[in-house]
């Protein structure tokens, strides 16, 4: 599907996990201040925004004459929803009914 | 921006595409026959004129774990609606003391058509003063049930598929 893979993309670089990850820290934040305290130089950091944009992780609001950025976890939770849970919703049910099991069987 | 105490975390922004149109999300959101079906299938309840009563009842599993069947879980004032694109609404969580203490949050719903039949829907939530409910909305799932994050999922699955993710 055509969304996972920008999502995949987007996700697949380390100066951009760090994008999300300050935004995770702290939301709604201007250019200037996503670029403040990084090695990247603004053109890098504005870049990079703008591929976490077009996969939807990044979210712009305008207030008054500054740009917010937010941080939308959405795309994140569609591919758990559709692909994680399909690989781990067994082996996760299998943990549980063991710890069940071990517990109920206690002395 | 630059005033004395701005608290951390005010606003967060959830964003949706979805392949159905503007009316199919609006009846999503709004009616309870839909609103029961994905999240935490809570019917909601609205009076949809600015001024109206907004009123989220408890759904089934929530009564199967004591919550009262006749109170609601979550209440609010509509403030602004424009059907089917746009929907603004106070919103305060009823479970316990303390989350009805932070009172009420703003909610807002922007539902936007895009190219082949797909709709972006945008939920932007100021939780700004009320950071129990913050925590509560932008939960991982094994906490509060997931948040914005699980409902717009579910959201999206039901209307495109016909099922929902969860049951």
């Amino acid at each position: 599907m055509k969304d996972d893979d920008t999502v995949f993309h987007a996700l697949a670089d380390a100066s951009r996990r760090e994008l999300l990850d300050r935004l995770y820290a702290r939301d709604g934040q201007t250019l200037r201040e996503l670029t403040a305290g990084l090695e990247m130089t603004r053109q890098a950091v504005s870049k990079h925004l703008g591929v976490l944009e077009a996969a939807n992780l990044v979210v712009t609001r305008r207030s008054g004459r500054e740009k917010l950025h937010f941080l939308n976890p959405v795309p994140i939770r569609l591919i758990h929803d559709r692909w994680i849970d399909k690989y781990t919703e067994y082996q996760v049910t299998a943990l549980v009914d063991l710890k069940t099991e071990l517990e109920e069987n206690r002395p | 921006m630059n005033s004395t105490t701005v608290p951390t975390t005010t606003v967060q922004v959830h964003r949706v595409h979805i392949r159905a149109t503007p009316e199919a999300v609006w009846e999503a959101i709004t009616s309870p026959e839909w609103t029961k079906r994905y999240g935490y299938h809570a019917p909601a309840d609205y009076d949809l004129r600015a001024g109206g009563a907004y009123r989220s009842l408890p759904s089934e599993a929530m009564v199967a774990h004591g919550v009262p069947a006749d109170g609601p879980v979550i209440d609010g004032e509509v403030l602004e609606v424009d059907p089917p694109r746009r929907l603004v609404q106070t919103w305060r969580m009823l479970f316990t003391p303390e989350l009805v203490a932070e009172g009420f949050t703003r909610l807002t719903y922007e539902i936007e058509p895009e190219a082949a039949g797909v709709t972006m829907l945008t939920v932007t939530h100021d939780v700004t003063g009320a950071p129990i409910t913050a925590a509560s909305v932008s939960a991982p799932p094994s906490d509060a049930g997931g948040g914005w994050s699980v409902i717009l999922s579910d959201l999206k699955t039901l209307l495109e598929s016909g099922e929902p993710l969860y049951r």
